[in-house]
């Protein structure tokens, strides 16, 4: 067949289609114009106007991490690349697929410090997958389709294609997806069944076994979750979940030990101390789970799973390493577990549970109610209990608020929690939030908030009224950086310094300026019926709950200390100070 | 048995697609991750199919060895990672061009010495010779350390190149 002549940004543009993308967030400028003059002629892919550039990197990590499809990012040159760099890096570190074009400066000018140049491949480099400058026409359809191939495949991750200008509006033949063969960068699915037989038989004979999954599950696709659940119920182990895999397993089941790591619960920490075998899927061994890793989960044999190689023995060493895909290898686990009848060590397994009961039993995610004032954390329980059996996707920005939302809230089903992990991005959310109801434009979304974190990408409220988006941003103002605020209480003496939000703007009017509903909730009193109301709404609505400004986040592991030196609570805090050596930890 | 905490020092092959930004990603990952890198040396060795050859010679821990390669397998142009270190027998070169300066006697011992070493002249004034040498990075070094007080100018080295003995291929 004769390949079709069609310029540059026509070429691209077919390449989305054929990549089965319909939604693109992005931002016009000089670079790209071409690019957005054959988006106007065409009617298949659907253009979100954004307000800020790392605002469309958010909502494509949002619409991608709520449909397990790439998100993709359009915007100029320069500055307009610039803007993403915060995005790409999130959604390098939280595995997320995602494409970002970029418009270049043509490639006569490249080098010459021209109008809104910038070494995008250069800059991008370290904070990508992988990034391609498209520098003939006739790579450029070709070029797209491997940069969906990597965004997609192994540990998905953000690939960039810089475009300069002079392509765009040159002409090239287009070849679709089936004339494209990845010779290169083919991930290894099917894990080693050797290692796969070695790792059941320590499952089979685990006196104390624990399973700890994240986020790999998640972006292994629904399969993956639905194998992890029945693979946990077989065997009757526990079950803890990092902050990313929160939804690989149902939070309201019985063997769910809840969160892990610094803000986790005592008995899942306590467990990943004590357990003897661990079997991790899907998870990296990220140093806010492990703690201090001298003293990690010191008497266990590690299985661990993952489709990234690098990802295994980096910062624990592990007895029995298996590549391949979660789900591929789940299922083969439980074809070998039924094939062979096994079954745990049920007397060894009771005494386990006996023993995790013991600190279940401390009901470590308690707190100190108050009628006068709002408590955070009574804020997440009440919004979780008025949302029940409700269709709701959960994003967040980065703080207490976050780590509240993670204890406190449950999630049944996987890609329905979406929150900055790896790096820890404040103003994620409300724009995340964005992506996920473009996605999914019936269902609820709330942005659980902190009201500095918001302020970080404010600008896009403006998108959502333009799309009449009904996100619901639900923020626990505490008036603070809390996260901040809480270390410096408990490291530096209380000095607050620089954490405090002065000249906080009001949310209620400022949602009423951005076309939106604002509320308020100052007492105990109020909580529910601003929740009931903005559940109600069908606009977008700014929730400012004015919560306690001095709570702080509790269960903690301090920088420095192993799982079982947690602390508890406030009472709990005075005996166990900071190590020196603590301090000096992020 | 070595300890997990020895530091080792390894020479690997990697096989890459020859394409622009392609040398930048394999040393941007070592500074980014803090590896070492003793010496790298890279050259096209497939023409038609467009793939180079880097030889990366690299030391750390064991667990540090294993990340290294684990993460240059997963850089998209990356064909193939090869511990020659690990993977059996291999040898490993280097090529230097060493300029000494001088008259008389130690003019005529530079040339002695490079003669015990198989280093040949390779351009020559009244007063100064080049040397062309090779071999592996401690004979080198070696050569080095003989020349300096005889009047060492100038060194320019390759950094190892190194294959496997016996009849496989990467």
């Amino acid at each position: 067949m004769a390949a079709r002549r069609m310029n540059g940004s026509e070429i691209v543009v077919k390449a989305l289609v054929d990549q089965g993308v319909d939604t693109i967030f992005g931002y016009p400028g000089g670079a790209v114009l071409p690019l957005y003059d054959a988006l106007f002629k065409q009617n298949s892919v659907r253009h979100i106007l954004v307000r800020q550039e790392l605002g469309a990197a958010h909502m494509a990590e949002g619409y991608a991490r709520s449909t397990g499809k790439v998100g993709v990012v359009l915007v100029t040159s320069g500055p307009g690349a610039t803007n993403t760099v915060t995005g790409l890096t999130d959604a390098l570190m939280d595995s997320v697929p995602m494409v970002c074009l970029t418009g270049q400066v043509p490639t006569h000018l490249i080098g010459n410090d021209a109008f809104q140049e910038a070494d995008t491949t250069g800059i991008t480099r370290s904070c990508t997958k992988h990034n391609y400058l498209v520098k003939n026409i006739d790579d450029l359809a070709l070029t797209m389709h491997e940069a969906f191939h990597v965004a997609r495949s192994g540990r998905p991750g953000p690939v960039v294609v810089d475009l300069p200008k002079d392509i765009l509006q040159g002409n090239g033949a287009y070849r679709g997806p089936d004339e494209f063969e990845p010779k290169r960068y083919r991930p290894r699915l099917k894990g080693d069944r050797a290692k796969i037989e070695e790792a059941m038989e320590l499952i089979a004979a685990a006196k104390r076994p624990l399973f700890y999954c994240g986020g790999g599950v998640i972006n292994s696709g629904p399969r993956a979750s639905k194998l992890l659940t029945e693979f946990v119920r077989l065997t009757g182990y526990p079950i803890t979940l990092t902050l990313m895999g929160l939804g690989a397993y149902p939070g309201t089941d019985k063997q769910f030990l809840g969160l892990v790591g610094m803000h986790g619960t005592y008995e899942s920490n306590l467990a990943m101390h004590d357990c003897d075998v661990m079997i991790a899927v899907g998870a990296r061994f990220d140093d806010r789970v492990t703690g201090k890793l001298a003293a990690f989960s010191p008497g266990s044999k590690k299985i661990h799973v993952d489709i990234d190689a690098s990802s295994i023995n980096k910062n624990v060493a592990v007895d029995v390493p298996i590549v391949g895909d979660c789900a591929r290898v789940l299922a083969e686990m439980i074809k070998i577990w039924k094939g062979r009848n096994l079954a745990p060590d049920a007397k060894a397994l009771a005494a386990w549970w006996r023993e995790i009961a013991r600190w279940r039993a401390k009901n470590c995610l308690a707190y100190n109610g108050s009628d006068r004032i709002i408590k955070p954390q009574l804020a997440i329980e009440r919004l979780y209990a008025a949302t029940r059996g409700r269709d709701v996707y959960i994003t967040t920005e980065v703080g207490q608020h976050q780590m509240w939302a993670a204890q406190l809230f449950k999630f049944d089903k996987p890609n329905h929690w979406m929150t900055s992990g790896g790096l820890g991005t404040m103003g994620y959310g409300m724009p995340a939030a964005i992506g996920v109801q473009i996605a999914h434009p019936r269902s609820l979304v709330i942005d659980i908030a902190g009201e500095a974190s918001f302020l970080m990408n404010i600008q896009e409220m403006s998108t959502a009224a333009q799309y009449r988006l009904p996100i619901k941003v639900f923020i626990l103002n505490n008036q603070y950086m809390g996260m901040v605020r809480q270390w410096q209480e408990l490291l530096h003496g209380g000095r607050y310094s620089e954490s405090y939000m002065d000249s906080l703007p009001d949310f209620v009017k400022l949602a009423e300026s951005f076309g939106a509903v604002g509320l308020r909730a100052e007492r105990p009193d109020q909580l529910d019926g601003v929740i009931a109301k903005m559940l109600a709404s069908d606009k977008a609505v700014i929730a400012d709950i004015r919560v306690d400004q001095t709570e702080n986040c509790f269960p903690m592991i301090p920088s420095g200390a192993a799982h079982n030196e947690m602390i508890l609570g406030p009472a709990d805090r005075a005996k166990k100070p900071v190590s020196e050596e603590g301090m000096v930890l992020v | 048995m070595a300890d997990r905490n020895d530091i080792e020092r390894h020479t690997i092959a990697v096989l890459v697609d020859n394409e622009s930004g392609v040398l930048a990603r394999v040393i941007g990952l070592f500074s980014g991750r803090g590896y070492n890198i003793d010496s790298l040396t890279v050259a096209e060795v497939d023409r038609a199919n467009k793939v180079s050859r880097i030889t990366v010679v690299t030391s750390g821990t064991r667990m540090i060895i294993e990340q290294i390669k684990a993460q240059l397998g997963r850089l998209v142009p990356v064909h193939k990672v090869s511990d020659l270190t690990d993977e059996g027998p291999h040898v490993e070169r280097e090529l230097a061009l060493i300029k000494v300066k001088g008259k008389g006697d130690r003019r005529v011992e530079s040339l002695r010495i490079a003669d015990i070493y198989r280093a040949r002249a390779i351009d020559s004034t009244h007063e100064s010779f080049v040397f062309e040498i090779s071999g592996s990075t401690e004979k080198i070094d070696a050569f080095i350390e003989i020349m300096r007080p005889l009047g060492l100018v100038d060194v320019s080295r390759t950094g190892a190149v190194a294959i496997a003995r016996g009849k496989g291929g990467l």
